[in-house]
């Protein structure tokens, strides 16, 4: 279980150092996507108009207000991303994007593409929207303003985490184990429990 | 959730405690929002019997109050049409909030229970109707099982709410109530009450963990509401709760005095 402080963007060499259980915590920027955000990329053919490459993106739905020509955070939190798990590998194999940030875990599908390419899950505490925000230090840049609340955000953020890497770009992903190691134990419990 | 951090051995659970607890003091430092999906509006409304008051007022009333929290202050609205996705940004719209209502004989007071339900929680619901012969071993494993497969969805360790008897309505019902319980409390019949002990035992022998990635307390606390059935039905059903567990208070007596609490 180490412990690493990375800033953005990130190689690939820094992410195939990692193993789940690891604990991150992010420097520089970060991007907010959302279902739609991911729709209107992949889905309806437009390309963001901002380089992804070595890019963390955290799965999110931000509440911001608009101040003239800036965006003021409110409160921004994270939500499931078990919803998203068809996007990550096209993330990461068109766009180089090394990290997804978010809760609840992905798929099969995802972990193959964080092993053939590179990249890694993290873990945020979900409901934990407090801390996040006061992680942001600014929303820098709004684009595909129109989507709002899913758009695609770029966030500054400082000693942004701490974030658990919960899938890696060795095949590991700790919530299949989590999950595994409970169905083994199921026998016991139900025998306790008269089933 | 200090007394449940205070148990976890698991370093990765251990790290989710000290995140949990941070939130919540900045949060309430700071009057900022523990999370920020705020959710749906569900009131459980207790009328007394000696309580003069017109509920159709009321009902108007909370209405335009989850609308005010949303446009006035930092709700975010989270209400949307089921087929044209339609947010119309007021947390309200065709049928909601969602407001239950009871009834206390001999109370002259009126007890307003809000709960602000998120999503992550509520998708991991679950109801079945099982058949008398099923018995009880089928709803124990019907917790058990359900737990699991929600794994870190609902944002563990929370609380699980769980319905037994009644109709598919009611049961449903009767599992937002039991999560709307003070956390530990037990139910009022010892059987269910064992019961609660018996499955958060076994629920937290899962290992799942905070957030579901392992670790000694997946869930704080099992709460059982039950009711009559029909003879040939067996219903239960499971309303999970996450881990800020938000509800809101206001008890109101006959002379305007205001109670607030949880």
């Amino acid at each position: 279980m180490a412990n690493y402080n990375l800033t953005t963007p990130l190689t690939e060499e820094v992410v195939r150092k990692l193993r789940v259980r690891d604990v991150v915590t992010l420097q520089g920027t970060i991007f907010g996507i959302r279902d739609l955000t991911q729709i209107y990329i992949f889905d309806r053919g437009n390309e963001p108009p901002v380089s992804l490459q070595g890019a963390a993106c955290i799965h999110t739905a931000p509440s911001l207000k608009k101040v003239g020509d800036r965006w003021e955070k409110i409160c921004v939190g994270t939500t499931t991303s078990g919803r998203m798990d068809r996007f990550t590998p096209l993330l990461m194999e068109k766009y180089g994007v090394r990290a997804i940030i978010g809760k609840g875990g992905q798929y099969q599908a995802s972990l193959d593409a964080m092993k053939k390419f590179g990249g890694c899950y993290l873990a945020i505490v979900g409901g934990a929207a407090a801390v996040e925000t006061k992680q942001i230090v600014e929303v820098e840049k709004v684009y595909f303003e129109e989507l709002h609340p899913e758009a695609l955000y770029q966030f500054r953020v400082k000693d942004f985490g701490p974030l658990t890497v919960a899938m890696d770009s060795h095949g590991n992903n700790l919530y299949t184990e989590v999950k595994k190691a409970a169905e083994g134990k199921l026998p016991e419990i139900y025998k306790r429990l008269g089933i | 959730m200090k007394k449940a951090s205070e148990r976890e051995t698991n370093p990765t659970a251990k790290e989710i405690f000290k995140t949990i607890l941070a939130n919540v003091e900045l949060a309430d430092k700071e009057s900022m929002l523990i999370c920020q999906d705020t959710g749906l509006p569900i009131y459980l409304v207790k009328v007394g019997t000696k309580f003069q008051v017109d509920c159709a007022k009321i009902a108007a009333a909370l209405k335009e109050g989850a609308k005010r929290a949303t446009v006035e202050h930092p709700f975010r609205s989270s209400s949307t049409h089921p087929i044209t996705r339609v947010n119309p940004q007021t947390s309200v719209g065709e049928g909601l909030p969602i407001l239950y209502w009871d009834f206390i004989e001999g109370s002259d007071v009126l007890d307003i229970l809000m709960i602000p339900k998120g999503s992550g929680s509520e998708n991991m619901s679950a109801m079945k109707m099982f058949t008398p012969a099923d018995g009880v071993k089928a709803l124990k494993k019907f917790v058990v099982d359900t737990v699991l497969q929600s794994g870190s969805n609902p944002c563990p360790p929370g609380v699980i709410g769980v319905g037994i008897g009644g109709t598919a309505d009611l049961v449903s019902k009767l599992a937002k109530e039991a999560i709307a319980r003070p956390v530990g409390s037990h139910n009022h019949d010892p059987y269910f009450a064992k019961m609660e002990d018996e499955l958060l035992e076994a629920i937290n022998s899962l290992g799942i963990g905070p957030m579901g990635l392992g670790g000694a307390v997946t869930t704080l606390a099992v709460h059982i509401e039950w009711a009559y059935t029909h003879i040939t039905q067996n219903p239960i059903a499971i309303n999970t709760q996450c881990w800020p567990a938000r509800r809101a208070r206001a008890k109101i007596y006959p002379d305007g005095k205001v109670e607030h609490g949880y």
